[in-house]
């Protein structure tokens, strides 16, 4: 497999504004690769640059083995690109708008008309195709340009927020769509969403304030996630007596243990997290208090945090111990 | 050269469907037949087409930014531009077909004028290569209008601005400039002139084709066609 997109120390400004920060990263051909980050991280400038919108201000960027400066036009015949809010020529029907994006994106005019009735089937259009764009909703002006993207078959296709405002089973369908393009097609898609992301790719690029904060598989980041695991234990305190406060600070002198915090579970069972400090592992010492003390022991567990606190954490700019990339 | 047709006719096409265009094509029938009816066809007038030809100049001052004025401005509104300039074309292909679209429009509006010739031949016997000078003038002015008025649409997102922007522009070219040279000094008085539409104009309804009006309006227009191609690549270094 060879990287369809390449981006290396892609750095934009807007003015005096910081947008993209020295961001590098790879898509491998047929991966779906997710572009995640909260709203402003860099991601639609990246994309645009990928597209040959906007000029990078420094930095390379290679779509399909073309760079995207000095071979834009080669970069774009191989392109299909949805941006954000999915622009349309409202006055025109949805065949004959594909139809004319396609003669704009090299189709032969002979198989235009094929191209057309295979994207409008394969994006649920059939029944609105001799509608006016303009008339239709959201969701549907949402597949049309989802239609418009595919409509040339082109290998990379580059999707900015393709879900966004659309409803549940539009989204199911869309994610659907999408996940149907693996292997033939390169998709990079931007989102906000984590979950979003890991149902429909395999691959995830987190960006952050314009910089790439995590790149790899939804396993590498969990593999990352391991070492910050957690312990979780329901005690009893048993005939001995000690109150939960007293418990909580027995386990917080444990070697090895970091934060405690504990919650009642009613009739004197209480819930009990610890967070290891730095890398340590804390089980065995807590095992071994709560034999010393001879409460009661009904689970101990290790909890893995979930990739929704990290992308949570990272996008509040704790990116700190997370941002060793994976791949 | 296909992509520049494909465009050029989606273009078209979204004249066609779009209200302001009639708007447009109505005021100009009604102002031209006007003008025609006062000055050009009553009795004892010269079979002929100069008077209404002469003003014309005025009129599409008026309203040909009307017409000209969504082409790009539109676009950069509703972001349609980023779909269009991402796509497998250069930023010449569509300005091109920005600039033959809005002209076979104009000229598309202009056709029903055809009808003053006709009513001159039923009732006289006009001499018809003025008339035809004069028409191959009014195709050269409105390309140029329209190329201005492209460049103004290029310039911002806003319809409105774009239209009053190509009228200031070309109200200096047709009117303010000939006012200017009036009472400029003599070695200006010339250049000034010279560099006004009036000058150039008038001449076509009389009969006369010079090389130097055709090289003036071919030339104005190709600059401001690419000036207009410069303002969509300056987005590269913006």
């Amino acid at each position: 497999m060879s990287a369809m997109i390449e981006v290396t120390d892609l750095t934009k400004w807007y003015g005096p504004t910081l947008a993209l920060d020295r961001a590098s990263f790879t898509v491998e051909e047929g991966q779906i690769v997710g572009f995640l980050g909260p709203n402003g991280a860099g991601k639609s400038t990246t994309l645009r640059i990928l597209t040959g919108f906007l000029p990078a201000t420094s930095g390379q960027a290679c779509v399909a083995g073309h760079d995207v400066l000095t071979d834009s036009l080669a970069v774009r015949r191989s392109i299909g690109y949805m941006p954000e809010n999915v622009p349309l020529y409202t006055e025109m029907r949805v065949d004959e708008y594909l139809r004319f994006r396609a003669g704009l994106k090299d189709v032969p005019a002979s198989k235009r008309r094929e191209a057309v009735d295979r994207t409008v089937q394969r994006c649920w259009l059939t029944d609105v195709r001799r509608r006016l764009i303009g008339q239709l909703s959201k969701g549907y002006r949402q597949r049309v340009g989802l239609a418009e993207a595919l409509v040339a078959d082109p290998p990379v296709l580059i999707l900015d927020e393709p879900t966004i405002g659309l409803d549940p089973a539009q989204i199911q369908a869309v994610r659907e769509l999408i996940r149907s393009l693996a292997g033939k097609h390169t998709v990079l898609l931007s989102s906000h969403m984590l979950h979003e992301v890991e149902r429909t790719c395999s691959r995830v690029v987190i960006i952050a304030e314009g910089r790439i904060a995590a790149s790899g598989t939804f396993d590498e980041l969990r593999e990352n996630l391991a070492d910050r695991q957690r312990v979780v234990l329901e005690v009893h305190p048993g005939d001995g007596g000690g109150g939960p406060a007293e418990i909580a600070r027995a386990f917080a002198q444990v070697a090895g243990a970091g934060d405690v915090t504990h919650k009642n579970l009613g009739e004197g069972w209480l819930c009990v997290h610890v967070n290891p400090a730095g890398n340590a592992d804390p089980r065995e010492g807590l095992y071994s208090m709560v034999a010393k003390r001879g409460w009661r022991l009904r689970e101990m567990r290790s909890e893995v945090p979930s990739l929704e606190e990290l992308y949570v954490r990272i996008t509040a700019g704790e990116a700190a111990d997370a941002d060793r990339p994976a791949a | 050269m296909d992509k520049v047709l494909l465009l050029t006719r989606r273009e078209i096409s979204a004249y066609f469907v779009s209200p302001i265009a009639y708007v447009a094509m109505a005021l100009f029938l009604v102002i031209a037949g006007f003008f025609f009816a006062l000055s050009d066809f009553r009795p004892g007038a010269p079979a002929a087409m100069r008077s209404i030809f002469d003003v014309m100049m005025v009129i599409l001052v008026f309203v040909l930014p009307i017409i000209t004025m969504r082409a790009l401005s539109e676009e950069q509104k509703s972001g349609t531009i980023e779909t269009l300039l991402t796509a497998p074309v250069t930023d010449v292909q569509v300005v091109a077909a920005k600039f033959l679209g809005s002209w076979l429009f104009f000229l598309a509006v202009l056709a029903p004028t055809l009808v003053f010739v006709v009513l001159l031949a039923a009732f006289s016997d006009p001499d018809y290569g003025p008339i035809a000078s004069g028409y191959l003038g009014l195709a050269l002015l409105g390309a140029l209008y329209v190329a201005v008025g492209l460049l103004a649409s290029s310039l911002t997102c806003n319809q409105v601005i774009a239209a009053v922007t190509a009228f200031v522009v070309l109200l200096m070219l047709a009117m303010v400039g000939p006012w200017l040279a009036a009472v400029a000094p003599p070695p200006w008085r010339g250049i000034i002139q010279n560099a006004t539409i009036r000058k150039h104009y008038l001449d076509f309804s009389q009969g006369v084709v010079d090389l130097v009006h055709i090289v003036y309006f071919v030339a104005l227009t190709a600059y401001a066609l690419f000036l207009t191609v410069k303002v969509l690549e300056s987005r590269r270094w913006r």
